[in-house]
């Protein structure tokens, strides 16, 4: 580890590039080089041969806000994890059990919401 | 030649090439991991697959390549634009930019930075991104409902494999993707960690949109879920990216779980094959088993998907991680 913090990820960088470039390169590729024919029919959103209702932008199941507010929940928890668990062996047992107590709040919450079917999806 | 290598311009060409030198090789493994699907499908069916082009059909990626770039690129009228457009792209740089921590075999990860594990983790998650914009811009019922499913579908799945993660962290003790492996020299984490390495592969699958979690699919129901309005490359990028995700994921569980580029034993025949080919060998035996579920398992029911993974994965997840972490603790046998 002789590079300086920031040229490690410098790498990263070029992979970036290279990857946009290689897909900015296909699909664009594939514009000038296709014959482009469009028609209305062509270019109007898949339905089963009748022209769509309504907008497709309108109310949908409110479960997948549920399951988005719940991710985030957990997800952090997780983010939380990763320091604690690089560190576990010199923390002592303070820095475990401080952990075991925000896990145990944690899934009180998660019991909660189990009982109240947040979970249930029908 | 060492001095041009110091100087920025020689930097940026070495890291270009070996960008290149990893890059290819995992496009090319993307372009026969199609064939190979189709192959063992086929063998599973009692068919023969793709024989045509090429010998034993070998050359069927290309041709389908070639095919997809010669289609016309159609736009919807009522999608906009720039978004459509970006979507697939997106999608396309995230499977790739992944692999730039990737250490194929010791010392040879391009970017060795020391938060390996956690820049996977959040690249995984920006993948979501690619799947909602394709979604949304298409403006298309089918396109719209596939997206909602798929999100919903990959951030449950998300949290498990973090639990797993975190898991694996605690034997290590690193967060460097080199450390992980170097830590298994003595045994490989799938032995101690056995049902760790069922539940990430399992949500390996429904990260990835995999059979027999590929709702957001569900052809049956919903033609071709969230890129139901895309034709052409932008098509093939989505194609792409999808199946680079799963090499990266298959790469994630031989680097977490099966040793990365360790040969099982070391002892004489094993330790003459080279790390690289050790680590190709593992990844593709994980893939076998992505397309072996594929042609095995029927499709789970939405109801079903959520219930396993947040009824089932997440309790049981934590309560492992839960019970390591004490068990390294009371046995003392935690990394320094």
């Amino acid at each position: 580890m002789t590079q300086p913090l920031l040229a490690q990820y410098f790498p990263i960088l070029v992979f970036l590039g290279i990857a946009g470039g290689i897909a900015l390169a296909m699909v664009g590729g594939s514009i000038l080089l296709a014959r482009q024919k469009p028609d209305a029919e062509k270019l109007s959103a898949y339905e089963c041969g009748f022209a769509p209702f309504d907008d497709t932008r309108r109310r949908f199941d409110v479960r997948f806000y549920l399951v988005a507010i719940l991710f985030i929940i957990f997800d952090l928890e997780v983010a939380f994890l990763f320091p604690w668990a690089v560190t576990l062996g010199d923390i002592g047992w303070l820095g475990f059990f401080s952990m075991m107590g925000f896990l145990f709040v944690l899934t009180v919450g998660f019991i909660y919401e189990w009982r109240k079917g947040a979970l249930d999806w029908e | 030649m060492t001095e041009f290598l110091n100087t920025p311009l020689g930097v940026l060409a070495l890291t270009v090439a070996q960008a290149l030198a990893l890059l290819v090789p995992v496009l090319i493994g993307v372009a026969y991991l199609t064939w190979a699907e189709r192959k063992v499908l086929a063998a599973m069916q009692l068919r023969r697959g793709p024989n045509v082009v090429g010998p034993f059909g070998l050359l069927q990626p290309f041709a389908d390549a070639i095919k997809m770039l010669m289609k016309e690129t159609i736009i919807p009228s009522g999608a906009s634009r720039l978004l459509f457009l970006a979507a697939p792209i997106l999608t396309f740089v995230l499977a790739m930019i992944a692999w730039a921590v990737i250490p194929v075999a010791d010392g040879w990860a391009i970017a060795d930075i020391n938060v390996g594990i956690l820049y996977l983790f959040a690249i995984s998650s920006l993948g979501v991104y690619g799947v909602i914009i394709a979604g949304w811009a298409s403006n298309s019922k089918y396109a719209f409902l596939g997206a909602l499913r798929s999100a919903a579908q990959m951030v449950s799945y998300e949290v498990s494999i973090g639990f797993v993660i975190v898991t694996v962290l605690l034997c290590v003790g690193s967060l460097n993707l080199t450390e992980i492996v170097r830590a298994q020299a003595t045994v490989w984490f799938v032995i101690p960690l056995f049902p760790m390495f069922v539940i990430f592969f399992i949500s390996a699958l429904a990260e990835t949109n995999r059979a027999p979690f590929d709702l957001p699919e569900g052809e049956s129901e919903l033609v071709a879920g969230f890129f139901v309005e895309y034709s052409s490359m932008s098509f093939a990028l989505f194609f792409l990216g999808e199946y680079a995700n799963m090499i990266l994921m298959s790469a994630l569980a031989t680097i977490l779980f099966l040793g990365g580029w360790l040969p099982p034993l070391d002892i004489a025949p094993f330790n003459w094959v080279p790390s690289p080919i050790w680590f190709a060998l593992k990844v593709a035996a994980c893939l076998f088993v992505f397309i072996w579920a594929r042609a095995t398992f029927p499709r789970y029911r939405y109801d079903q998907l959520m219930r396993l993974g947040w009824k089932v994965f997440l309790p049981f997840s934590l309560l492992w991680l839960v019970l390591t972490a004490a068990v390294l603790k009371l046995t003392g046998w935690l990394p320094a």
